[in-house]
């Protein structure tokens, strides 16, 4: 619990704490007075209103469109299920400026709608709204499926030889198994959207500003720290309403349900209805995820042979003093750097948050674990910039910055994962070990271990695939010689010519096909109760 | 599961805690009390011939560490924030938008490098104090699409003045100034043309006749030109944006095969100057490496190399400019420009009124 909870404070609390004070503390007095000035403002006004409608929009949209797709890919057994569970969830890990690009290329001018049918949606609410299911999608699938997954398919039966329709059957015995784990989705995907950021920015245009877009102007052009400070706080209260909500219908959803193996209640659709629907899901993949990823490909082999993809086997001395094509390698480090931080801690944290003995305070820990989702990267940047400049803290310009940085996007997965399997340990099981004289250690390797195994390297996969797309703590990379993928993108993407466009085109393919592979590994460990973000 | 197999794990996992707690590449350490290295602090555009540098490095004795701080805004309120114990010696990147805040908050220390007196007169900035040293100037100007006004049989716009005409009508696409340098660049040079008072009117008539509004440069070069390669490949419509002096000949040199001439060109009566300056870091720990890093900065050697690398012109007057400059994008005989004090008292308040003007 100890180590968890140092690393929290010095690497989350404590640099916030330490911009926020310095916004607000101004020449020895605190101006909490700010706070009345800021709410008033009608600018601001508006972006909390924009900001909240947004995501409530979104995360219905997302779970309209996602949810057949978690019963699809529940109850479904066809040939790639696998692959699909992987394609939907690349998406989720891929760096916001990728697919904002794509989705430019997607309903932009000269965009594929506008070559069909004219409709062009960048710079509208559309697009965003577009992009989050894009990015959420597959949340709702994951939890949401895991779970349908593994629900019992003979209480339903039960239920209906004792004599209720099927309907009823699903309203009485389904949906209510169902309910947590679709709250917690859509509360998960309200909190990704509520705090959006890359897509606002590159999709929205000017006139759309989430709380996220405003914190970085006021606090990256405006130079404005204490507006900032104010608007930190008031994210901060907002994320902190949602995991608490969270956090309880986790709970819910961890009573007792009868979960059996997934590969029992697969069954191969039968009936129109049900092919339809996995026709349904299909079409929607194809055109809301894979479309997106499509462009991307298609562009980056918008040259003569494999052009761009030479191209980044070379250094120009220019925006790069090392090959593009580096940046892979410097990625792949820095991401399993934080891993192994990221599963240290959370694996840590979830065995300490399952202890019977644990009290509020632990329990309240898990929600704090997921702070760090919720805050946004400038502020936490700006934060260590001032926090941890003193020796032996002094890590300013250390590479170590970047996976402690994406380690603590990181660890809240890792707890998720870790969580429900850790859980489901039956306790006699340990305490039968322990009676017959097993030590602490002992217990742990012999009955833990075994089954948490699995899910220790799905949680290890995720925090993978989450720090290889993580744009916003690698922007404090200060070292122009080790770029990462996401940040060789961006690099690219901010020069005039053609080789440049090209070879951000081909990077992004790159990276997705990356987080794809990484995914699919994943899938090949499928636990026995996954699906819990 | 047997046993070899947990251990393997564990091992495993072991061995990412320790890949991660060491295998710190060289030159990380802080440079505490290590005087023969210097630090640059930049911006993320920052750019050198290798080779140049290593001459620098061989010649003076120093090694540099070079760190990018985000963009150009963010990396100079990163150093305010940072000022009492700057991450640095040498901050390069402030730009005439930034210098009075930079000033104001006491970044830089008084030094003037050697060859200071080369540096052409329009560029020098802060008189007598010295605090800081101008190092490279571009122009942020109208570029526009040289396929679509010759197909169209229309000249391309050459002044402000064109661009609120009805020929022009839906062909503009800039940056917002809240967000975007080039964008803040363009607001400048309107106030700086039509005066504290008349550059709303002349933004009221720029928005009747269609102009689009994006948030930074790479959507409005690369997805809303149609004279860049993104732009090309998107099918984009709108043939005039506001860029730099520089991106023409970026379109050539970054093309495969090369064109003869460029595809975009320069609208010449629309520029607004953009000076960065470099400057000794107030509580620099290697203040002597810092100096020599400054001199460098100035010298022939450094000016030459710069070009082609950031895509700015030199300011010293004895520098090359490259051909490919001199043929695609000729800097602007008469650019607007405007005193840091004037833009430092009054940039917020302008993007204010333009954003309640123009975007609402």
């Amino acid at each position: 619990m100890a180590l968890p909870v140092a690393f929290f404070a010095v690497f989350f609390a404590w640099p916030v704490a330490a911009i926020v004070a310095r916004g607000l503390d101004v020449d020895g007095g605190w101006r909490f007075g700010r706070l009345w000035d800021v709410l008033t403002e009608p600018g601001i006004r508006h972006v909390l209103w924009f900001t909240t409608w947004q995501a409530l929009a979104s995360t219905g949209l997302t779970l309209l469109l996602a949810l057949p797709a978690a019963y699809v890919l529940g109850r479904f057994a066809f040939p790639g299920r696998q692959l699909l569970r992987a394609v939907v969830t690349v998406p989720f890990v891929l760096p916001t400026v990728v697919a904002g690009t794509a989705f430019l290329a997607l309903l932009g001018r000269g965009g594929l709608l506008d070559e069909l049918w004219g409709v062009r949606l960048d710079t509208t609410v559309w697009a965003i709204l577009l992009a989050h299911v894009f990015f959420n999608y597959a949340v709702v699938v994951r939890t949401v499926g895991g779970l349908w997954a593994q629900l019992d398919p003979r209480q339903e039966e039960a239920a209906r030889m004792l004599g209720a329709s099927p309907l009823q059957a699903w309203r009485r015995v389904t949906l209510p198994a169902l309910a947590p784990a679709v709250a917690a989705a859509a509360l998960m995907v309200f909190l990704f959207t509520f705090t959006s950021f890359g897509v606002v920015q590159i999709l929205g245009g000017p006139r759309f500003s989430t709380l996220e877009v405003e914190i970085y102007r006021q606090t990256s052009e405006i130079f404005d720290l204490s507006t900032a400070a104010v608007l930190t706080l008031i994210q901060f209260a907002a994320v902190g309403a949602i995991l608490a909500v969270h956090a309880w219908t986790v709970r819910r959803r961890e009573t007792a349900l009868r979960l059996v193996d997934p590969a029992v209640t697969a069954r191969r659709p039968r009936g129109a209805g049900q092919w339809a629907l996995l026709a349904g899901v299909l079409g929607t993949v194809a055109v809301l995820i894979l479309l997106p990823l499509a462009v991307l490909v298609q562009r980056s082999l918008d040259a003569p042979g494999f052009a761009y993809y030479e191209a980044l086997t070379r250094a120009d001395g220019g925006t790069f003093l090392v090959p593009p094509i580096e940046a892979i390698g410097n990625s792949l480090e820095y991401a399993l750097a934080a891993t192994a931080i990221a599963v240290v801690v959370g694996a840590l944290a979830a065995a300490a948050l399952t202890r019977r003995d644990a009290g509020r305070f632990v329990r309240g820990f898990d929600a704090l674990l997921m702070l760090p989702l919720g805050v946004s990267a400038v502020t936490v940047g700006f934060g260590f910039l001032i926090a941890l400049d003193e020796p032996p803290l002094d890590l300013r310009a250390s590479w170590i910055l970047v996976p402690l940085a994406q380690a603590l996007v990181g660890v809240p997965f890792v707890v998720r994962t870790m969580l429900p399997v850790l859980r489901a340990v039956d306790v006699r099981l340990r305490e039968a070990a322990a009676v017959l004289g097993a030590s602490p250690w002992r217990v742990w390797r012999e009955v833990d271990l075994p089954m948490v195994r699995r899910a220790l390297l799905v949680a290890a996969g995720f925090a993978f695939a989450v720090s290889l797309g993580e744009f916003g703590a690698t922007v404090f990379i200060a070292r122009p010689d080790n770029p990462t993928l996401p940040v060789a993108v961006a690099r690219l993407l901010g020069r005039p010519g053609d080789l440049n466009y090209g070879q951000a085109m081909a990077l992004s393919t790159i990276l997705m096909v990356v987080c794809a592979v990484a995914l699919l590994v994943l899938e090949r460990l499928r636990t026995d109760r996954t699906g819990e973000f | 599961m047997s046993i070899t197999k947990q251990a393997a794990i564990v091992a495993v996992g072991l061995g990412l805690v320790a890949l991660s707690a060491c295998g710190s590449s060289d030159g990380d350490r802080a440079s505490g009390g290590d005087t023969r290295t210097v630090t640059l602090v930049s911006h993320n555009s920052w750019a050198v011939s290798k080779d140049v540098l290593a001459a620098f490095e061989k010649q003076s004795g120093y090694q540099v560490r070079v760190l990018e701080d985000g963009d150009a805004g963010q990396a100079v309120n990163k150093a305010i924030l940072t000022k009492d114990n700057p991450q640095g010696d040498v901050f390069f990147g402030v730009d005439n938008t930034l210098l009075s805040r930079a000033l104001d908050n006491d970044l830089f220390q008084p030094y003037e490098p050697k060859g200071s007196d080369r540096v052409l007169p329009e560029y020098r900035a802060d008189g007598d104090e010295h605090r800081v040293t101008p190092v490279d100037t571009g122009d942020i100007c109208v570029n526009y699409d040289k396929a679509y006004f010759s197909e169209h049989r229309l000249a391309p716009p050459d002044s402000l003045d064109d661009l609120i005409k009805p020929a022009y009508k839906d062909l503009l696409v800039t940056e917002n100034p809240a967000t975007s340098s080039p964008g803040l660049g363009f607001l400048l040079g309107t106030a700086a043309q039509y005066g504290d008072d008349g550059w709303t009117g002349y933004w009221k008539k720029l928005k009747a006749n269609g102009v689009k509004v994006v948030d930074g440069w790479e959507q409005a070069y690369n997805e809303e030109f149609s004279g860049s390669a993104g732009g090309r490949k998107a099918g984009a419509d709108r043939p005039l944006v506001v860029s730099y002096a520089s991106s023409p000949p970026a379109e050539v040199i970054y093309a495969d095969p090369r064109p003869e001439t460029a595809p975009t060109g320069v609208a010449e009566g629309t520029c607004f100057r953009q000076v960065e300056y470099a400057g000794l870091l107030s509580n620099a720990r290697n203040p002597e490496g810092g100096k020599a890093l400054l001199d460098f900065m100035l010298t022939r050697t450094f000016q030459d190399d710069m070009p082609l690398n950031m895509f700015v012109y030199p300011v010293t007057g004895d520098a090359r400019i490259p051909e490919e400059f001199a043929q695609y994008g000729p800097q602007a005989k008469d650019p607007r420009t405007m005193d840091p004090a004037k833009i430092a008292a009054n940039r917020d308040d302008w993007v204010k009124s333009w954003t309640s003007l123009v975007l609402k």
